[in-house]
């Protein structure tokens, strides 16, 4: 029995036209995760960092090689099917939350369910419970702007796991918090891997990136696998 | 299948609740953005819905004077200036004709004691006249057949010459001297009521007198312009066609010597005229309301603009183009709708003050309503089309790098 190829990304290239000149911000990218892994990108600003993330999650295609996520080749995908995967496949945690303001914490937390096209109710139970899971019941009816920075931060980590993604893809999610709270938010995501989610992190703080059980660096587009947790 | 549906009609409602939040949050934008189409609204409801109520009250006028009315105006021949009574008679004695009452108008000075006025305006009529239209006589008596058959000088007068020479004093009984003769006042006349439309078309005359009087006051010894009253039920066109042909003959065949001139023709006419003079003002007004919607669509490229990240975040978020369309245009036509609903009220609002002015029965129309509604809904979706288009189609990275 051929297993379905859970991520797999083999001679990824991505190339920007600037002006006359070809920049090419990712070159020959390979990189594989196991379902469970939790996994941290490490690179200063300007490596290519966001351009990975934004491939892996399905927000950009590579100018060429090919990525199979959960058995399905990502480059052979239409809008519409792109959107799909990113409803199903990823949850997004950006580094300033971003969360709607004129939304509440469910109604926030609601949203990649309200695409999905889950019926009202369903979805109200299931923004819910991702609200207690990340202990955050009694602020539902908040306002983003009624919130902490770690709250707020908390919110959308609730919000990127309530449709069950399969990957969990964070990009600097401590970034605009404080020590205190982003090691609150860091601990959560510890524990989340714990719960067996995958997990794939995108930072310049290697302080953050060691949490991460693998640490893979990107450096001017250049993959190289970091080992395990390297001394910060 | 079921859970699909409501699904979507979950998302939809969801994007109605957030649209309106928008607008709400923006409460000064939305006003001005909307103010084009509730003007445009307003000034298509206020037209259509006025109009039709004076079409309606001046129609319903027509018939209670009864179509069962012909204006007849001669111009003459060289030989022959007008009819005279026998001829006149000749026609009343026509089929379906009830009767014939001519009217010889004049302009007079009239004076009584110190005071005088010119230029009042005298019409000669037949105690037919009066027959048909018997509350015209509001004291005193008629014109009866003696008066005209003797040419007597007695006249009936209406409330502005009571006013003008009878101040203080009981004017049935008194003498009043129009170009020099003293005629005995008889009676009073009011001319509002049913006449109007007559009157109206005919000029309205301060003072009544009779025909035969009139006619040796103007030197004349023919009727140039008379009134012929129908019999009940008879067909007016047909009436005007015998009528036309009598006169023919009285006229030699000369052409061109008078016309007949039904009412319900007038009315027509009026009536074609009232809706040209509408389709042309709803037309101005509904350049309003393509302004208008030009408008929205401005305000609306200007939120995609300012949304970006919004929108970059939807689409991370797994949200399809057409959601993110939907979202868009749910919101020009809630914007839109918006101001064509308020448009609807302050046009209805509007119309019912004008409808009290101007004396006419105020009709509520559905059809203009469904009109503003529908048009400002339609604006909406066209106007609201090609900004939600580009939101939809915005790169979600290019949306969220404006993070």
């Amino acid at each position: 029995m051929s297993a379905e190829i859970f991520f797999e990304m083999r001679g990824i290239n991505k190339v920007y036209r600037m002006g006359d000149e070809d920049m090419r911000i990712l070159k020959d990218v390979d990189l594989d995760v196991a379902e469970g892994e939790y996994l941290s990108v490490l690179g200063p600003s300007g490596s290519g960092k966001s351009t990975l993330m934004n491939i892996i999650g399905c927000l950009d295609v590579a100018t060429s090689g090919s990525y199979i996520l959960h058995g399905r080749r990502i480059e052979d995908l239409s809008e519409g099917e792109l959107a799909q995967m990113r409803s199903r496949e990823i949850g997004f945690i950006f580094q300033n939350s971003q969360l709607l303001p004129r939304l509440t914490a469910q109604k926030n937390v609601e949203l990649p369910l309200v695409y999905a096209g889950v019926p009202p109710r369903e979805r109200r139970r299931r923004a819910e419970r991702m609200l207690e899971r990340v202990g955050l019941t009694d602020r539902s009816g908040h306002y983003p702007n009624q919130l902490s920075g770690g709250q707020q931060q908390r919110v959308a980590i609730a919000r990127a796991l309530v449709g069950n993604p399969t990957i969990l893809l964070a990009d600097e999610p401590t970034g605009s918090l404080d020590q205190k709270t982003g090691a609150q938010v860091m601990e959560l995501f510890s524990e989340l891997s714990a719960e067996g989610r995958t997990i794939i992190m995108i930072t310049h703080d290697m302080k953050i990136a060691a949490h991460a059980r693998r640490v893979v660096h990107i450096i001017d587009g250049e993959l190289q696998e970091g080992g395990g947790c390297e001394d910060a | 299948m079921l859970r699909a549906a409501f699904g979507t009609i979950g998302m939809l409602k969801e994007c109605v609740s957030m649209s309106l939040s928008n607008i709400l949050n923006n409460r000064v934008r939305s006003f001005l953005t909307v103010l084009g189409i509730m003007i445009g609204v307003t000034a298509v409801i206020a037209l259509i819905t006025t109009v039709s109520g004076v079409s309606g009250s001046l129609s319903s006028s027509f018939s209670s004077m009864g179509a069962g009315t012909l204006m007849v105006s001669i111009t003459g021949s060289d030989l022959k200036s007008g009819l005279t009574d026998g001829e006149l008679s000749e026609l009343s004695g026509l089929d379906s004709v009830d009767g014939i009452t001519p009217t010889v108008s004049l302009s007079a000075r009239v004076s009584r004691g110190g005071s005088y006025e010119t230029g009042v305006s005298v019409s000669g009529k037949s105690p037919y006249y009066f027959h048909t239209n018997d509350e015209v006589v509001a004291r005193g008596r008629a014109l009866n057949i003696v008066d005209c058959d003797n040419m007597s000088f007695v006249c009936l007068i209406d409330q502005d010459m009571v006013d003008a020479f009878f101040y203080g004093v009981d004017p049935v009984g008194e003498n009043l001297y129009i170009d020099g003769i003293p005629f005995l006042v008889v009676g009073l006349f009011s001319d509002d009521g049913t006449e109007s439309i007559a009157s109206m078309l005919s000029g309205s005359a301060d003072i009544l007198m009779p025909y035969t009087t009139a006619l040796k006051m103007n030197n004349a010894n023919a009727v140039t312009a008379f009134t012929v009253y129908l019999s009940e039920g008879a067909d007016s066109e047909a009436a005007a066609d015998r009528i036309e042909a009598s006169m023919d003959a009285m006229f030699s065949f000369e052409e061109d010597c008078f016309t007949v001139t039904t009412l319900s023709g007038i009315e027509d006419t009026m009536e074609e005229m009232l809706s040209m003079m509408t389709a042309l003002l709803a037309g101005i007004a509904s350049i309003a309301l393509v302004v208008g919607g030009i408008g929205i669509m401005n305000m609306m490229l200007t939120s995609v603009t300012e949304r970006t990240a919004e929108i970059g975040l939807k689409k991370a978020l797994g949200a399809l183009p057409w959601q993110i369309q939907a979202q868009f245009l749910i919101e020009s036509f809630l914007l839109s709708v918006i101001g064509g609903l308020t448009g609807v009220v302050l046009g209805l609002a509007l119309s019912f003050g004008l409808c009290r002015m101007l004396g006419a029965e105020f009709v509520l129309s559905v059809e203009a309503i469904a009109l503003g509604v529908g048009f400002s809904a339609a604006v909406g979706i066209v106007f609201g089309w090609a900004p939600a288009r580009k939101a939809s189609q915005l790169n979600p990275i290019d949306a969220l790098r404006s993070i």
